[in-house]
């Protein structure tokens, strides 16, 4: 992955731009070797001369028809990391998800201010205080296979992001049970109330039966699996969108659907999208600013003002509502990389707590993020709490927390494995670096395990067996929603028959914390639950089960003839992007 | 290129140092002054390399030491830069200077290992090949055709990624610094081994190896202490130019990012993560480990024309 990456900064990215330079090569040196043979025959050397010229025009000319045919509405799209899979329940992660979100669609969908509209439901109905639910399923859509989307697809894609192997095992509750009540109608009933059951469905992308079962893909494929499935590398959703071709690592090309369902109606003007990953943050930036494409995500944040002072970029940014933190592996009974054996030392608070008070966050967010991030004391974006403020970290104090180290036990500190991606967030692999050193000044020694995304996602998931003892991950709650955080990544994950805890990569577990999160589901008084939600993550602010950085700043890099609306959960969804 | 009979017939040969300041070779190095330049230089960053520990003002790869608040500081001669930051710090606040020094170290580190195992595996490979031939000399020489035919980097690249993954992914600074000298190694054996088969092929029918072997010394003996010595001196050339090539080589490995990693950085490391700072104006972070690489290489280089040069009978 890294080579793939640095082989591409080497080269440029651009692949028509890199075949005709390739071609124009070529014929060049086509040109030079008959030329040099034929010294002394200058109406022969001049013939061949002009016939590798025409060559080198025919094979430019070729290569830059094809780059121009697809006319002015192809878009060109960087991302420094890359789409691992294109099942849409192997990995929950935004930017996966925003790509998939092009192709697939959920019963509901999310506006751009992230409000919740119809998608391929039409209609809900939520019934005996979220017990009950009746989904009416919009007539005539089609897959892109041209297959009808109907009530079977919507229970089969219930049960596949069920299956074991999916990373979106808390989309849909465990125990509910979905029935078809006729072709376009399904009724799902609950054993307890979730009235906020629908809340991250426009990410539980619906999926064709049919299609599933004639290519051998009604499992879904996990974030650890080595060779890909069908539904790995092909897609067959209703989307405005169909993936043309996709090549891992290199290109994936979107075509725009001339019988999506909303087509009569689509705000967007792009025929097609190609996405190619540029790891690189100055190769992108490079690419951006020539004009090779007309969107990255990210913006390096050195890069900015760079970007803004350029006559045909801007940068688009705003706060994004996703929380970076760390946690540690507080299940096992001793660390899977550590010098400590017999034990596990993040099973002690006052080990956790000496972390926390050993990252200096306010440097991070001036040196590492220059500014373009909020620290947090809470594992929650202001923007969907409203008490955050009431919250506040503990000092940054290395003398403390070397204190604390010795008080348990560790008075010249251990060595522990860090997990890090380093192609997922804004500067993440320099935020880990940065806590390498601060660590190191109170003793602990970090042994980075710094990779790209899909080699660490692949280890730390569930579907890895979450093999990690130090970690970094950024998260956003799909529902929008405190519970998801207290559920998806606070809740304990000791009951293997439940999907609580899915993502607490570390096993943190309070059972206090479970029981309010519970309650929280279901209350319905407003203040009542803002209330419920402060007191558990009090509780897990005071256990130090996670070290909250920061809620990191949107950076967009567009053409100025591209505009496309930034979705504070950082999807970027090409059906409203429109190019001039 | 000593002949082994001149001095065994030599009554009494004059010591090393004389013999060596009346050769050919050292008049050609006095001649030049670019050569002689171009060691000085040399010279200068093998010591600078040595004592990074001694001369350089923090160890970078020591996380405790490196302080993130002084991070992306110009050098000292802008009116930001501040003591003892001479070249400026990269954006983890680390030393330019130290880790430029740390960095030659380990680039040099690795080729010189590289080259040792390169020439010891072409070496034997070469006198094996030659000395044996039939079989032997049509299996080996086959198979250093073949990787003739792939640039030298992709090698490197392709063993280094088997190594890696049959390794089990993600490895140490130690174990990463071993795979790195391997495929170093296994892309430059095939130059050692057919100029050492060259050499050997004329070397194998002069007499004094058919006097070994009529008094009944075994293949290996007569390979070893006689054949050997009579091939070294173009092994000597090649390997003073592979060192400059290894050195490029770990940098550009490093560099795509398969190599040491930004914890420990080398001087192809240093000029990646200086890469990511290159539109931000932060231009010092990659230009003075660009430079320190490009003046090495160039000195090694030179100085291994020199000696191709003055030791090339046909040039005298």
């Amino acid at each position: 992955m890294p080579l793939d990456r640095g082989l591409r900064a080497f080269y440029g990215t651009r692949p028509e731009g890199e075949a005709a330079f390739l071609a124009s090569k070529i014929a060049v040196s086509r040109n030079k070797s008959p030329a040099s043979q034929s010294r002394g025959l200058p109406a022969e050397n001049d013939r061949m001369l002009k016939r590798s010229l025409l060559l080198a025009a025919t094979a430019a000319a070729f290569l830059s028809a094809t780059a121009l045919g697809a006319g002015a509405a192809t878009v060109r799209y960087a991302n420094q990391g890359d789409l691992k899979s294109l099942d849409p329940y192997t990995l929950n992660e935004t930017t996966t998800n925003a790509h998939l979100g092009n192709v697939y669609e959920g019963l509901t969908s999310r506006g751009k201010d992230l409000a919740i509209g119809p998608g391929l439901a039409e209609r809900w109905e939520m019934l005996e205080g979220g017990k009950r639910w009746m989904f009416y399923l919009r007539k005539g859509v089609k897959f892109h296979n041209g297959n009808d989307f109907t009530a079977d697809d919507v229970l089969f894609s219930a049960d596949r992001v069920r299956a074991q192997g999916s990373n979106f095992l808390t989309r849909v509750p465990k125990d509910a049970k979905f029935t078809k009540v006729d072709d376009y109608t399904v009724e799902v009933t609950l054993p307890t109330p979730n009235p906020i059951m629908h809340y991250q469905w426009d990410t539980w992308y619906i999926m064709d039966k049919e299609w599933a079962e004639q290519n051998n893909a009604t499992a879904p494929t996990p974030a650890s699996a080595q060779t890909p499935g069908h539904a790995a590398l092909n897609t067959n959703g209703t989307g405005p969108f169909r993936i043309e071709s996709h090549q891992p690592g290199v290109r994936t090309v979107f075509k725009a659907n001339p019988t999506w369902w909303n087509d009569a109606k689509k705000e967007h003007n792009i025929t097609e999208v190609i996405f190619t990953p540029i790891g690189n943050d100055a190769t992108r930036v490079a690419a951006l600013l020539s004009g090779e494409v007309d969107i990255i995500e990210p913006v390096p944040i050195q890069d900015i003002a760079r970007i803004n002072a350029s006559p045909n970029a801007r940068t688009l940014t705003g706060p994004e509502v996703r929380t970076i933190f760390l946690s540690f592996d507080q299940v096992r009974d001793e660390l899977l990389s550590s010098n400590v054996k017999g034990k596990n030392p993040f099973k002690d608070k006052r080990v956790r707590e000496a972390f926390y008070k050993a990252i200096d966050i306010e440097t991070i967010k001036s040196r590492v993020m220059r500014n373009l991030a909020t620290p947090s004391a809470l594992m929650i974006a202001p923007e969907f709490f409203p008490l955050s403020k009431e919250f506040t970290r503990p000092k940054y104090d290395p003398d403390g927390a070397k204190k604390l180290l010795a008080e348990a036990g560790y008075p010249n500190g251990f060595e522990v494995g860090m997990n890090c991606p380093t192609d997922r967030y804004v500067n993440d692999g320099e935020i880990c670096q940065a806590a390498v050193g601060m660590l190191a000044r109170v003793g602990i020694k970090i042994n980075p395990i710094f990779e790209p995304k899909a080699q660490y996602f692949a280890k730390v998931l569930k579907a890895g067996g979450y093999q990690t003892s130090f970690y970094l991950l950024g998260w956003t709650p799909g529902t929008g929603d405190p519970h998801n955080v207290l559920y998806d990544i606070m809740g304990c994950r000791d009951n293997p028959q439940s999907t609580r805890g899915e993502s607490n990569l570390g096993g943190y577990c309070n059972k206090k914390l479970d029981e309010l999160t519970d309650k929280i589901l279901v209350e319905a008084d407003a203040s009542k639950r803002t209330g419920m939600i402060a007191e558990a993550f009090k509780i897990g602010n005071e256990d130090f089960g996670y070290i909250p950085l920061h809620q990191q700043a949107l950076a967009w890099g567009v053409s100025k003839k591209f505009s496309i609306p930034q979705r504070a959960d950082n999807e970027i969804l090409f059906y409203w992007a429109r190019k001039e | 290129m000593a002949d082994a009979r001149t001095t065994t017939l030599a009554a009494k040969p004059p010591g090393f140092l004389a013999r060596a300041l009346d050769s050919d070779v050292w008049a050609s190095f006095t001649r030049s002054k670019l050569t002689m330049a171009a060691a000085a230089v040399t010279i200068l960053f093998f010591a600078a390399a040595l004592l990074a520990g001694l001369v350089s003002p923090q160890d970078p790869f020591n996380p405790a030491e490196l302080e993130l608040i002084n991070s992306r500081l110009p050098p000292i001669w802008d009116a930001e830069g501040q003591r003892p930051f001479m070249l400026g710090t990269d954006d983890q606040g680390r030393d330019m200077l130290s880790a430029i020094l740390y960095g030659l170290r380990i680039s040099l580190l690795v080729g010189f290992m590289g080259v040792a195992f390169a020439a010891t595996l072409g070496i034997t490979l070469g006198l094996l090949a030659g000395y044996l031939g039939g079989v032997t000399d049509t299996l080996i020489m086959r198979i250093a055709d073949v990787q003739l035919t792939f640039p030298a980097i992709l090698i490197a690249l392709l063993v280094d990624g088997v190594a890696k993954s049959v390794l089990g992914g993600h490895l140490d600074p130690a174990t990463t610094l071993s795979v790195l000298v391997f495929s170093i190694g296994l892309s430059f054996w095939v130059q050692y081994a057919r100029t050492v088969r060259g050499s050997v092929l004329v070397e194998k029918n002069k007499d004094y190896v058919a006097a070994a072997r009529l008094i009944g010394l075994p293949a290996p003996v007569i390979m070893a202490r006689h054949v050997l010595p009579n091939v070294l001196g173009p092994v000597l050339v090649i390997a003073t130019i592979n060192l400059a090539l290894a050195i490029i080589t770990e940098a550009t490995l490093s560099f795509l990012g398969s190599g040491m990693p930004d914890t420990m950085p080398s001087l192809g490391t240093l000029i990646r993560i200086g890469n990511n700072y290159l539109f931000s104006g932060e231009w010092w972070i990659v230009a003075f480990p660009g430079i320190a690489l490009a003046l090495l290489v160039l000195a090694i280089n030179l100085v291994g024309d020199w000696l191709r040069d003055a030791l090339n009978p046909r040039l005298r």
